[in-house]
């Protein structure tokens, strides 16, 4: 090898998911924004513009038959068809010949040609009532943007051309390229933007890869197969890492392999405390992706499904058919385990593309979740519906979010009782039984959770926000950011208090906040007898590896003295010394 | 001309896998080949984004036409695909 020694450079952005991994850089370029063109042609250019076309046209062809040839393999049977039915779009009459007609007849450039007559189909589309259909419109616009790439003798972005194992450096994920994406071969990611909700976040969680995202735009100095570590804990991407580096990283990647060894025993099956107590682990979830093989058999069921992501990553309010069909697949996914969907959560800061709502200045105070249902109540009845409509399938539970009153708990209640008498007379089934609970996530919940129990068939605690709201942190804000901690007494009380009270008027509490999924939460979770544990995949394996340590007389004595302390830093140095 | 009506009974509709065989299908006749829905609405059966544009649900009653050389041939043909359910049922 060359003897000159370069010096390695070092990005930070959020660590999401654990772990270390070596790989190539692979990158993923966004289409490029279009080149100014024409819009109309000379009469006497039509054959050489048509020429263009033909050629476009070829290339786009020949690029979509190997995707066809590598998706038979890698995609399955359901997105080969889409794939399929993209390259018959450049044969059809109403698409490819309308393009045509419009270069030949009304002398429109070809780039030209091909917008207007994607706007008209867009058109057509968007007035259809099947989803399926609906959805269609996409492949229309992949297919007339390769088409546009090739005219304007740009490439193509392709995830496809991914081959083998790479780390995968993009701008941003969507969700419709991370489909195209094959599993086998993302060692990691490295984005320019993005938090730890966005999707590429929560895609690496789920396939357990780290990632690192947000890191800005220091990545444009990565190049196309560049050497690469990345360790998700830290959230650092190195480029052509040192000796020295490699050295060290190998070492924790070896460290990692054979904790993932001793963890893998654990993966599947029920937890199980020293003392033989069944602890019931549960997965949070929000996007298809996240399914995958054997998931079912690790865990007890869905403590949260997220449904905000249905409504994100599109471009209209998802219809009721476009719902059902999503809830109703991860219920028949889950073949008859308890999955906990949550009604629509957003505002504070998850937004929607084509709803502007006013701006407050304090949105984690204002109109948001169950408020935002309540006020908006036909898009609140369409989602009811859908998920009454999937409770058929499996054994769903609704949950709603951010309630602060009774009154909003009936309020809401008596909507849901609305709409099953509607499907009641429609002869549409759903199950009867299905249960009704609210997340406790404010303080006012946690004072009043004896009433709230008597009307309520569960609870389930998100401590993000009840952490946020009890000791008036902006998780957000860095000059506040380190009050953050859900080990501070006063959340444990809450949480104590409230797991309590239900279990006094004989219902479950569950638990779906970063803190479920925390080793060091453990004992005094299990001491204060939750009911439902809801984390992300990735916690699961590591949380059942610690409960078989965990005896229930040891935790209750932990968190008696816990109970009884003044500071975050107390019970983090009890935790702590409890852990070893 | 030669004409028949016919009735879609895939659960999922004129969705891309039907359409793209009903396509494939027509597009070996030399006829003319035309789809008519409700409202006046038509396609030419050779074109999927035609078709789809239709929006055909479950249950949708349509209308095969077809002019030319083998114009029978060619809807008896089609017909029979829709009758099948395109080999979805």
């Amino acid at each position: 090898m060359c003897p000159v020694n370069f010096h390695e450079k070092r990005i930070t952005g959020i660590g999401v998911s654990e772990g270390v991994r070596f790989g190539h850089a692979f990158l993923y370029a966004q289409p490029a924004a279009h080149i100014s063109f024409p819009q109309q042609i000379e009469a006497d250019h039509v054959e050489m513009e048509l020429e263009r076309l033909t050629s476009a046209k070829a290339q786009s062809l020949s690029e979509l038959d190997l995707i066809i040839e590598k998706s038979k393999e890698s995609l399955g049977d359901e997105k080969t068809v889409i794939i399929q039915g993209q390259r018959s779009f450049l044969n059809d009459p109403a698409f490819y010949g309308d393009i045509v007609n419009h270069v030949k007849k009304k002398y429109l450039s070809p780039e030209k040609a091909v917008q207007t007559v994607v706007d008209k189909l867009t058109a057509v589309f968007e007035k259809m009532n099947n989803a399926y259909l609906k959805e269609r419109v996409h492949d229309v616009k992949d297919v007339a943007e390769r088409l546009m790439s090739h005219l304007q003798q740009r490439s193509y972005p392709d995830l496809t051309q991914m081959t083998e194992p790479a780390i995968l450096i993009a701008d941003d994920l969507t969700p419709s390229v991370t489909v195209q994406l094959d599993r086998r071969y993302v060692l990691g990611f490295v984005t320019r933007y993005g938090g730890e909700t966005t999707h590429t976040a929560i895609l690496s969680r789920s396939l357990g890869i780290p990632a690192v995202v947000g890191a800005g735009l220091p990545i444009a100095q990565i190049q196309n197969g560049d050497n690469l570590i990345i360790d998700g804990e830290l959230g650092l991407c190195i480029i052509n890492p040192d000796p020295d580096t490699t050295e060290k990283y190998r070492a924790k990647l070896q460290e990692e392999q054979r904790f993932s060894e001793r963890l893998s025993a654990f993966k599947q099956g029920p937890a199980h405390t020293a003392d033989g107590q069944e602890v019931l682990l549960a997965v949070n979830m929000g996007m298809p992706e996240e399914m995958r093989e054997g998931f079912v058999d690790e865990a007890h069921g869905i403590g949260l499904f997220r449904t905000e992501f249905l409504f994100m990553h599109t471009d209209h309010f998802p219809t009721e058919e476009e719902q059902f069909v999503a809830y109703k697949k991860v219920l028949e996914d889950w073949q008859g385990k308890p999955v906990v969907i949550r009604t629509l959560d957003i505002g504070g800061d998850k937004e929607l593309s084509y709803w502007q709502l006013p701006i407050e200045s304090n949105p984690f105070l204002g109109m948001r979740a169950i408020r935002l249902s309540l006020q908006e109540q036909g898009m609140f009845k369409t989602q009811l519906r859908a998920i009454l409509r999937a409770s058929a399938f499996g054994s769903a539970k609704i949950m709603f979010p951010m309630v602060t009153t009774i009154q909003e708990l009936r309020q809401a209640k008596a909507i849901t009782d609305e709409v099953k008498t509607g499907l009641r007379t429609e002869n549409i089934p759903f199950d009867e039984k299905l249960e009704i609970g609210i997340m406790a996530e404010v303080p006012s919940v946690i004072q009043l959770a004896d009433r709230f129990a008597k009307e309520v068939d569960f609870f389930s605690i998100g401590t993000n926000d009840l952490v946020q709201y009890t000791l008036a942190v902006d998780r957000m804000n860095e000059k506040v950011a380190h009050l953050y901690d859900y080990f501070h007494p006063a959340v444990l009380r809450s949480i104590n208090s409230l797991i309590q009270a239900a279990h006094r008027e004989g219902k479950w509490v569950g638990m779906c906040g970063k803190m479920a999924g925390d080793v060091m939460a453990a004992p005094l979770l299990l001491a204060m007898g939750l009911d439902e544990w809801s984390m992300d995949a990735t916690s699961l394996a590591k949380q059942k590896y610690r409960l078989i340590s965990l005896t229930r007389s040891e935790s209750r004595l932990l968190l008696s003295k816990v109970l009884d302390m003044d500071t975050a830093e107390e019970v983090r140095l009890a935790v702590g010394n409890f852990h070893l | 001309m030669y004409t028949k009506k016919v009735t879609i009974i895939n659960e999922e509709g004129m969705h891309m896998r039907p359409a793209q065989l009903l396509t494939e299908k027509a597009g070996q006749f030399s006829s003319e080949i035309t789809i008519h829905a409700d409202e006046g609405q038509a396609a030419d059966a050779k074109s999927i984004l035609g078709l789809m544009s239709l929006g055909l649900d479950k249950g949708t009653v349509v209308t095969l036409t077809a002019e030319g050389g083998d114009e029978k041939e060619a809807v008896e043909t089609l017909a029979k695909m829709f009758d099948q359910g395109f080999g979805e049922l």
